[in-house]
């Protein structure tokens, strides 16, 4: 799946953008900086994954899943996550419900939409988000 | 935190879990995920972001400057247990001409082992405990 080196790197204007969200405004965040972040989140995941995938070896379970991921975050000292992560799975398994439910049957649109409301409004576009993230990714790259 | 808010910004994650899987795929015994594993893998990674951002920050140097370096980076993994893992990638800096003394040096006591004290003080004692080096000019 990977094919070339740079497929292994997160989008730069994501984070960026995750980075000056979370930092007071105003501060300067150097290229370097940035550059060095995304690599590092590249190596979290890698290294998340195969945390995770060792619990699922353990279980003998070849499908990663939540109780893996939550539990190499704990492996990996980072118990700090736990918390919010299991809040935004609960809201995620939700949507994704949501949406389900409002393939299967167009009526009941109104309901998942309210439903939705609750957290975050640009709901329809969700399934087209990906696409427009790569594309995203391409225009804003180091800015 | 500075919340900024322009269009699309207030979703569940905000990283393309398309790349997520990819990275994730490309370890070699990782066979298959499910959709919450990696939903939770990319927001991870989202609030990784955030943390490492801030502690060195917080930590760093250039605080007073208003501003987040490679060297604050370099130096929360280098300090921070949690983050060690990431002091093979994040290594320290250090100038070319402190590297090529650092060099001479190693070579110089390689042969005489006694040598040591010519040109000692002009490197770094910390530099010098570092595996990793990168050299900045």
């Amino acid at each position: 799946m990977a094919e070339r080196p740079e497929d292994l790197n997160l989008p730069n204007a994501v984070i960026t953008r995750i980075i000056k969200e979370a930092l007071p405004d105003g501060v300067n965040i150097s290229k370097e900086a940035r550059s060095a972040i995304s690599r590092a989140a590249s190596v979290f995941v890698l290294y998340a994954t195969s945390c995770a995938n060792n619990f699922a070896m353990k279980g003998k379970r070849k499908t990663l899943n939540a109780g893996d991921v939550l539990s190499a975050m704990e492996e990996m000292e980072f118990q700090r996550f736990v918390a919010p992560l299991k809040e935004s799975l609960e809201v995620y398994r939700r949507e994704q419900k949501g949406k389900k439910e409002a393939r299967k049957d167009k009526d009941k649109k109104a309901d998942s939409e309210e439903q939705d409301k609750s957290r975050e409004e640009e709901n329809d576009d969700d399934d087209e988000r990906m696409e427009e993230e790569e594309q995203n990714d391409e225009e804003e790259v180091d800015n | 935190m500075a919340a900024r808010l322009s269009g699309g910004e207030n979703r569940l994650v905000s990283l393309p879990l398309s790349r997520i899987r990819v990275i994730m795929k490309s370890s070699p015994e990782v066979s298959s995920i499910n959709q919450d594993a990696l939903f939770l893998t990319a927001k991870a990674t989202e609030l990784f972001v955030q943390y490492l951002a801030t502690y060195s920050y917080k930590h760093g140097r250039g605080k007073e400057k208003n501003a987040l370096t490679y060297s604050d980076l370099s130096h929360t993994a280098e300090e921070c247990e949690t983050f060690q893992f990431l002091a093979d990638i994040l290594p320290k800096k250090i100038l070319a001409s402190k590297y090529l003394k650092m060099l001479e040096k190693e070579k110089r006591d390689g042969e005489v082992g006694e040598d040591e004290e010519d040109e000692n003080e002009t490197v770094d004692e910390d530099v010098g405990s570092q595996d990793q080096r990168r050299i900045a000019s």
